[in-house]
Parts: structure tokens; sequence; C-alpha cells
């Protein structure tokens, strides 16, 4: 599996409120809450993202809520991949239960500038710029999650 | 090297003697629990994988608290998904209007969580149960979903880092100056993936309530949970109390920590934490020139009876600064039923505050106090990020209930 797109960047800590507010929450319609997606401190995103793009984060992406509606929307306005530093533990887990790719890489995520063309490869956990040339090498998931993964989410997992 | 008391009930709970950091178990639930944001999404996930039955109809509790009374139709509307699916599932531990209370002061209150429990929420400050000696933790939910189907979730064993308290605090402090302190101290990712042990002798001195506060916020660090020893505060607050029978796990004394940071509870001063991070913690002494437009006391970090004593103790025969709105929210019907029986709802109106039914409400911008553009607000809520109460040039100020009221006086921060 892989990804191919343009890269949004973000800092550290971006937590889940300005992920998909809380405002909003009164609707669990996934194309009805990507609408939102990160407007509280990206106005532009759900405007100019399209399929397969990649966001490229620092520290502890998706801290605070448990909302599992965060990397929904994520996924739902057609992110193909979130690259951070490292992740908030709630966030990581329901990333992996509903199916959003996501990797820990930190010098991919130093790094890669917003705008650049970036292609993912989630099996082998490859990161390639093609805008600067240069490729990384993240963290592949561990083979428990990997099962997960690979049966279509936790639930899949389980029957 | 022995376990700590997070590992020892996970062990437990998994069928194994022992298990050792960054282990993947799969543990037996306690409980599962859930609220009106985050069940809707957990029933949709629930039937679209096809399963009939939850696993047990008492080890489930479902809490409407975040938008009740409902604030609007689409609200009303997941409210009532919730009902139906608790209905039709005859599960026990539903909480709706008129019993209702925010989820975390209401399961430690009812008595439906224990110590030695397993617990996952789908609701981040589902680690507040760490108080009562629990190993408990927030989730999504589809995990919720999935506990609620099989009973069971799978989990990575946390390393941990141990706060070593001693001492006691000053009068003026509570569980939130101490909480906030060692977020200020950590930063908000300093627990990450890990547990939070609170040991020492100064743990005997901090009441239920302050424990409940501190490990609430504990995934404000990053945590996985935080936890208390069980001691004899904790048996008492549990006699009578608790549904099921407390089994009561001990660190082992070899339990290995990645780090020991020392908390001595006699220096902690009334902090605040400035937005937009929990971490950026100050003393409250140092923020007197900060002048507020809102104080909100409540929440499930900030809603139990001593907080509402501490407001009560501070606002009572006073009158709220002008141009100052004061909302004050019980966390549950108990205690808002209490404050009515010993008079604090009359001395809070008399201030010229409003007290409200239990609700979330304003702590993640619901409704019940949202904040304008350029408003600031000091709160006894746990989140201070970006828009979090209201518009995204609002700010939020944390802090304790006892200086969140004596700002609600002066219409500036101002410590008690």
């Amino acid at each position: 599996m892989e990804t191919k797109g343009l890269v949004f960047k973000y800092p550290d800590n971006v937590d889940t409120d300005v992920i998909i507010p809380a405002r909003y929450l009164n609707t669990s319609d996934a194309q009805e809450l990507a609408k939102h997606c990160m407007e509280d401190i990206d106005t532009e995103f759900v405007k100019k993202v399209a399929p397969g793009d990649v966001m490229v984060a620092g520290w502890n992406f998706g801290c605070g809520s448990s909302r599992e509606h965060a990397p929904l929307v994520i996924k739902t306005c057609g992110t193909g991949c979130v690259i951070a530093k490292s992740f908030a533990r709630i966030f990581y887990r329901n990333a992996i239960n509903i199916g959003l790719p996501i990797l820990e890489c930190e010098a991919a995520a130093e790094e890669i500038q917003a705008g650049d063309q970036v292609e993912v490869d989630f099996d082998t956990g490859v990161i390639a710029d093609l805008t600067t040339g240069k490729t990384y090498q993240a963290q592949p998931f561990p083979e428990f999650i990997q099962n997960i993964i690979r049966k279509g989410g936790l639930l899949a997992s389980l029957k | 090297m022995g376990m700590t008391m997070t590992q020892k009930i996970l062990a437990a709970h998994a069928g194994l003697e022992k298990v050792v950091p960054g282990q993947l178990i799969s543990a037996r639930l306690d409980i599962v629990l859930g609220n009106d944001i985050t069940t809707p999404v957990a029933v949709n996930e629930f039937k679209k994988a096809g399963f009939e039955g939850v696993f047990d109809k008492d080890k489930i509790a479902i809490v409407l608290d975040h938008f009740v009374p409902n604030k609007d139709i689409k609200a009303a509307e997941q409210s009532k998904q919730c009902r139906g699916f608790a209905c039709d599932h005859c599960i026990s531990h539903f909480y709706d209007v008129g019993k209702m209370g925010i989820e975390h002061a209401l399961l430690p209150e009812q008595g439906v969580v224990t110590a030695g429990d397993c617990i996952i929420g789908a609701d981040s400050h589902t680690c507040t149960y760490g108080a009562v000696g629990a190993f408990s933790t927030g989730v999504g939910s589809t995990d919720m979903a999935a506990g609620m189907a099989t009973g069971m979730a799978w989990f990575k064993v946390p390393s941990a880092i141990e706060f070593r308290l001693s001492g006691q605090l000053p009068k003026e402090c509570s569980g939130k100056d101490v909480i906030l302190t060692i977020i200020g101290m950590i930063g908000v990712d300093g627990a990450l993936y890990k547990s939070m042990e609170f040991t020492g002798e100064g743990v005997k001195t901090l009441s239920m309530d302050d424990r409940l506060c501190i490990c609430n916020m504990a995934i404000e660090a990053g945590a996985k949970n935080g936890i208390f020893p069980v001691d004899e505060v904790t048996k008492a607050y549990m006699e009578g109390r608790c549904e099921r029978t407390p089994v009561i796990f001990e660190a082992d004394p070899d339990a290995e920590y990645e780090k020991t940071i020392q908390i001595d509870l006699s220096k902690i001063v009334p902090v605040v934490a400035c937005p937009h991070l929990p971490e950026n913690t100050k003393p409250a002494a140092e923020l007197s020139d900060i002048k507020i437009d809102q104080v909100v006391i409540g929440s499930c970090t900030n809603g139990r009876m001593e907080d509402m004593e501490a407001a009560y103790e501070t606002l009572k025969g006073k009158k709220v600064a002008d141009g100052v709105r004061c909302i004050i929210i019980p966390g549950t019907m108990q205690i808002l039923r209490d404050c009515v029986e010993r008079g604090y709802v009359t001395a809070f109106i008399d201030a010229g505050a409003i007290v409200s039914t239990p609700t979330c409400g304003p702590c993640l911008g619901g409704y019940m106090g949202i904040l304008a553009a350029g408003e600031r607000c000091i709160a006894t809520t746990n989140r201070n990020f970006v828009g979090r109460m209201g518009h995204v040039d609002s700010e939020v100020y944390l802090a304790s209930p006892a200086t969140a009221a004596a700002s609600a006086l002066t219409g500036y921060i101002t410590a008690p």
C-alpha cells in the first residue's frame, strides 16, 4: 500500500480540538464533519487537500480528546497518510483501528516542507520526498498491528 | 525486576503471571464506557460489524453528559441513538437526564468503578479512575465497540514514571495545583505512552477528590493512565459504595520505573496554565494583570464536592466582579443536591454566579458558556487549546476552583 501527494505541514502538539472542533460533534456523519477538518488552524486545508495528500507534523500529533472523529475526518478528506515525530497514544490507536495510515519518523517530519511532493510506502516504511530527492526510513508497525491493518481495521480483525 | 501497580493489574487481566513494558497483551475488561459524543460512533461500528449482543450488560456504562440536556436537534438525535442502544441491550449503567452526571465524577461516586479494575472508556479522561486503584485508560469509539462486543481489549504494557510525593499541600492548594505543576515540569507529552504512578508518604494527605483530579489530567501529560495506591482513604471511600468487590494490587518493592520525580507537596503554590497548552504553567500570583471575562467552575476535573466547597468558601457573602460571568457546574445530580441542601446554590446566586445542572458544556466549547473573539476565561477544566471554549481568538486559563473563585471576585487572575 502506498500514497503519493502534496504535503501540508503542521507544528508540534496539534490537538484533536483543532483537527475537528467539538462544536461540530453533534453529528457522527463523517462527510459533514470532514468539511471542518483543521479549520481552527488552517482554513485553507479542506479547500486544497486532494486524495493521496500527506500531513507532516511535529511531536505529539493528535493530543487531547479521544474523539475518533479526528482520524476519521483526516481520512475522509482524502489524506493518504500522516507523518509525525510522535503521535498521542489515543490518536495512534484510533488511526490504526479505522485504517488511517500513520508513520513516526523524526527526520522526515523535520525536513519535509509544505508543498513538497512525497511518496510513502506503508509496507516498507520508506518515505520519498520527490521534490528534494531525499528518502527516509520510518519504523514499520509491529506484526500485531500489521495484522489489524491487513484485516481492514480492529472490528474486521475480530471476526 | 518487579512490576508496577499498572503492570500487575494488566497481567492479572491478561491471565499472565508477569508482563514487561512493550509487551502486547489481550486483557479482560471490567467496565467499558462511552458518552453521548463517542457512543453513537461506536454503535454505528458495532452494527456495521454485525455484532448482535454485548458481552455483559452490567459491565457497560453509557453516560449522556457532553451536550445534555440536549443543546440542539443534532445533539438530541445522538442522545436518542444512545438511549435506543441502551434499551435494546438492557444496559444497566445507562445514565440519562435526571440521574446523569459528568461521567468521571459519576462512575466513582456511584461505585461503578473499583480498585483492581481494568477499564476502557471512549473519553480521554477515563484515566480518572486510577484514583481508586484501577487501571483505566481512554480509547476511541471502535475500541469501545469491540470492548462492548467481546469484553476484551489489546494493550501495549506501558513503562512507568514514578511521582514520589512527600509533605502536605498548603491550604490554598489542591490536587489541581499538583497536576498542573507536574504537567508544567514534564510537558504535554512528558509521559507519552507511559503510566504515571503516584507513590510516597504524601499520598495519604490527599483526599479522594484531589486524587481523582490528579489522575484525570494524566492524559494532559500524554500518559496512558495515572494511578494511586489503595490506602485507608481509598478504602473508606469505596466502603458501601462499590458494587463489585475491590481487588487491591500493590507495586513490587523492586518495580521498574523509567525515572522517579520527587514532589514535595508543601512547596506547591497555586498555578495557572496559560493559553494554549496545559504545560504553560505560571504561579497565579504572577498573572494578576490578566483581566478575565468569564469563570467556569466544574468539569470532570473539578466538579466534585470539595471543588464546590472551595468555590463556596470564597464566594459566600461576596459579589462577582462587574463584567464577569461566573458559571458553576456541579458534576453530578448528587453533588448538585448537596449544593442545594448546604445552601451553596443560594450563596452562589447571591454572589451573582449562575448554577447549571451537570454537563461537560463549556469545557469543550459545546454550550453553556461559549467565548466570543478576544474573551478570556479562567476555568477549572482540563484543556486550553485554541478554540477549546469557543472562538479561535478566545483564551482559556486553567486553574483550581480556589483560584478561579478568587479571580471571579476581582475580575483579574487572583491567587487564593
